[in-house]
């Protein structure tokens, strides 16, 4: 057990206990009502059917067709490989199999149990909220009160390296309900982990919240790919709060994919590279159709020598859309590197895209860049394709295909080509 | 018969008048040649004859194969048959070559290179993916591009070699009736320039018989060298302030400029000093 010297400060000082996390917790969600800070009144929401300890499936054939139908819409192919499986409806798991000895899958509420400090395990208990803090705002102030709702565990042990992924997807549905996620991810020393998620609202359920909290542990050495689609209705809500802490050489790439339409989804997934030559890798592929609002970006602390985060995003706009592309490196430590680079499209007249890097170098041994383009597809690269014989609407599709066409190669070989799949399966759901 | 045939076209961009009355027939069969100093308004009828969206046909007519196209969309020249090079392309971020030529192919239904002339198809490849027709590949090795240069993105990084020989490939694949070349020479190291006329005398059809010879070209250059690799010229043209000042014969027409420069022929000077020489002349000069 080496987290405490990755804790923030604070925390750090004093182990805080249980309950004044969530009096403190409550505080914050009553301000933020009486602020009617964010525009979401949480209590809007219902949290549904929690109190069912038994997964309600016991393997992949229990699942329903209807499932799998949203399954696919997220890109979950369980006809794939894969290292294990975890699905959750609502605030309440419906299955979770893992079959990789040395990568432990659990419900969060089991895990909490079973890892308790005693008979020489680890207390998962040290690493609720330290790579996100319960007290960031009224959302996960939410998941600290709600903590009876579920969540998946994933633990790779030491040096163990699995061969295919895990996926897990999380669904949304019934109309009114809010669902309160509390993930965490440890990828031991020297270990290997790929994670390919979905989460998706049932097209039942179109008015939902969904607040998603993920910690994820990368220590020396080891490394994660974390693959995630998302799927929404132009009704739903969406609060993912994401932390990352990677200790030395550790490695994290991050391909995010929304191409639905959604309500108002706001994330900023925080990376703190910590360790010596820890590198980030994300890439965010946004297509926002219909009234949608996004606000999504990354924002990497370079704190340990030698480390680097690339952030990367790729937005199209279309009708209403309005997305907001953020990226913020900090650049902390010494000979650090970091370059954010967002390219947009915008396909209508009514649609928005505003990009908002920001790069801080708090020493002189940084190498901090950033590069932006946002506007319409050009009409000479139009005129060009329709050069060689394709119509208006055929080049635009290729022009707009290509762009969607994302780098893939941080990924190992095997995955990047499921995520370009993914990716095409996606975008030809959604675009036609 | 005609295959391209303009008729007084006086074309503007952005209000600036660029092509003033401009007249010129191109048979089936010819290839002709257009010379003129920079901003004489070549690439300007380049873009006008395929109808791009700023180049407003302002008076005239555009005729191929006796049919008016003057305001048909560029993509139903192309499936018409018209093929153009640009001389400066532009470079398209995420579309890769190998895609842009199987839809290129798609669209002339040219699936597998069996409206080539050559057997194209037959010839197996070592490096081919089986996410682009063989063919393609095929035509990929004749123009001595390195394996991984059909995954790149269009014109991304290319070299000017890199990007006239990917152009010259589009023009493979589209297999036109009527070519444009604008400046197929301009930024091409000596080999390439050989290995481009190659493939642009197979595409005209200027090594086979008369009368077997069914495609026509419009060669925009600077230089003339690239003429040399082409064979027979039917005419030349000299461009200047938008229209045509001089026809007539290749041989004579290039080796005045060369002698004495564009602004020589405004008064036809060189011309009547060379014709006693004509004997002697060809392209090489």
């Amino acid at each position: 057990m080496n987290t405490k010297q990755n804790m923030t400060k604070s925390d750090n000082e004093r182990q805080i206990s249980s309950e004044e996390i969530k009096k403190r917790a409550k505080e914050i969600i009553e301000a933020a009502r009486q602020n009617n800070e964010d525009g979401i009144d949480l209590d809007a929401y219902t949290l549904g059917d929690i109190n069912e300890p038994e997964a309600t499936m016991h393997s992949e054939a229990d699942i329903p067709d209807e499932l799998k139908e949203s399954m696919d819409k997220v890109g979950i192919d369980i006809k794939e490989n894969k290292s294990g499986i975890y699905l959750q409806t609502g605030n309440k798991h419906d299955l979770c199999v893992s079959n990789t000895p040395g990568v432990e899958l659990l419900p969060i509420k089991e895990a909490l149990k079973k890892y308790d400090g005693t008979d020489g395990k680890f207390n998962l208990q040290e690493y609720l909220w330290k790579a996100v803090p319960y007290d960031k705002d009224q959302y996960t102030a939410e998941a600290a009160i709600q903590e009876i709702t579920q969540g998946y565990f994933i633990y790779a042990r030491k040096g163990q390296k699995t061969v295919f992924p895990l996926q897990s997807c999380l669904f949304v549905n019934l109309p009114g309900m809010k669902q309160v996620v509390h993930n965490i991810i440890i990828a031991e020393e020297g270990s290997e982990l790929d994670i390919i998620t979905g989460c998706s609202t049932h097209k039942t359920a179109r008015k939902a919240l969904h607040l998603g909290v993920s910690e994820f542990y990368v220590k020396k050495n080891a490394r994660v790919s974390f693959t995630m689609v998302h799927n929404w209705a132009d009704d739903t809500n969406v609060r993912p709060r994401t932390g990352i802490i990677l200790e030395d050489d550790a490695q994290f790439s991050n391909f995010y994919i929304v191409m639905s339409a959604v309500k108002n989804l706001q994330t900023n997934p925080v990376i703190k590279l910590v360790g010596k030559n820890a590198s980030y890798y994300g890439q965010t592929l946004i297509y926002g159709k219909g009234e949608s609002y996004f606000d999504t970006g990354a924002t990497a602390h370079l704190i340990g020598e030698g480390s680097k985060a690339e952030i990367i995003s790729r937005v199209l706009a279309v009708d209403g859309a309005h997305v907001k592309a953020r990226g913020t490196i900090i650049g902390e430590g010494r000979d650090v590197t970091g370059h954010i680079d967002c390219s947009a499209l915008i396909l209508s007249d009514r649609s928005r895209v505003d990009s908002i890097p920001e790069i801080q170098a708090k020493n002189p041994e940084v190498t901090l860049t950033h590069e932006a383009s946002v506007g319409k597809i050009a009409d000479e690269h139009i005129e060009y394709l329709m050069s060689r014989g394709l119509s208006e609407s055929e080049s635009i599709n290729l022009i707009v295909s290509g762009f969607l066409d994302v780098d893939t190669s941080p990924l190992p070989e095997k995955l990047a080509k499921e995520t370009q799949k993914i990716i095409e399966l996606v975008s030809e759901a959604e675009m036609g | 018969m005609s295959w391209l045939r303009i008729e007084k076209l006086t074309v503007e961009v952005e209000g600036k008048r660029i092509l003033n009355d401009f007249d010129l027939n191109i048979d089936q069969g010819e290839v002709h040649v257009l010379l003129g100093p920079n901003g004489a308004g070549k690439t300007t009828l380049i873009k006008s004859i395929l109808g791009f969206k700023n180049y407003h046909v302002v008076n005239g007519h555009i005729y191929f194969k006796d049919q008016e196209i003057t305001h048909f969309p560029i993509n139903e020249r192309i499936q018409m048959g018209i093929g153009v090079l640009f001389q400066h392309p532009p470079a398209i971020n995420g579309l890769k070559l190998s895609k842009l030529l199987t839809v290129c192919g798609e669209k002339r239904g040219n699936h597998n290179g069996e409206i080539q002339g050559n057997n194209y198809q037959q010839i197996e490849s070592s490096n081919c993916s089986d996410e682009f027709p063989p063919y393609i590949q095929s035509l990929a090795d004749r123009l001595k591009f390195p394996p991984d240069y059909l995954n790149r993105d269009v014109n991304m990084g290319f070299s000017g070699g890199e990007v006239k020989r990917s152009e010259i490939l589009q023009m493979m694949v589209l297999q036109p009736e009527l070519l444009l070349f604008d400046e197929p020479d301009s930024g091409v190291d000596v080999e390439n320039v050989e290995l481009i006329a190659k493939i642009m005398r197979e595409l005209l059809d200027r090594d086979k018989v008369p009368s077997k010879q069914t495609k026509s070209g419009l060669i925009i250059t600077h230089l003339g060298y690239i003429l040399k690799f082409l064979g027979h010229i039917t005419r030349a043209h000299i461009m200047m302030d938008g229209t045509i000042t001089c026809s007539g014969d290749p041989a004579l027409i290039i080796h005045s400029i060369m002698k004495n420069g564009f602004e020589a022929c405004r008064e036809c000077i060189s011309c009547v000093e060379s014709s006693s020489i004509l004997k002697e002349v060809d392209f090489t000069l």
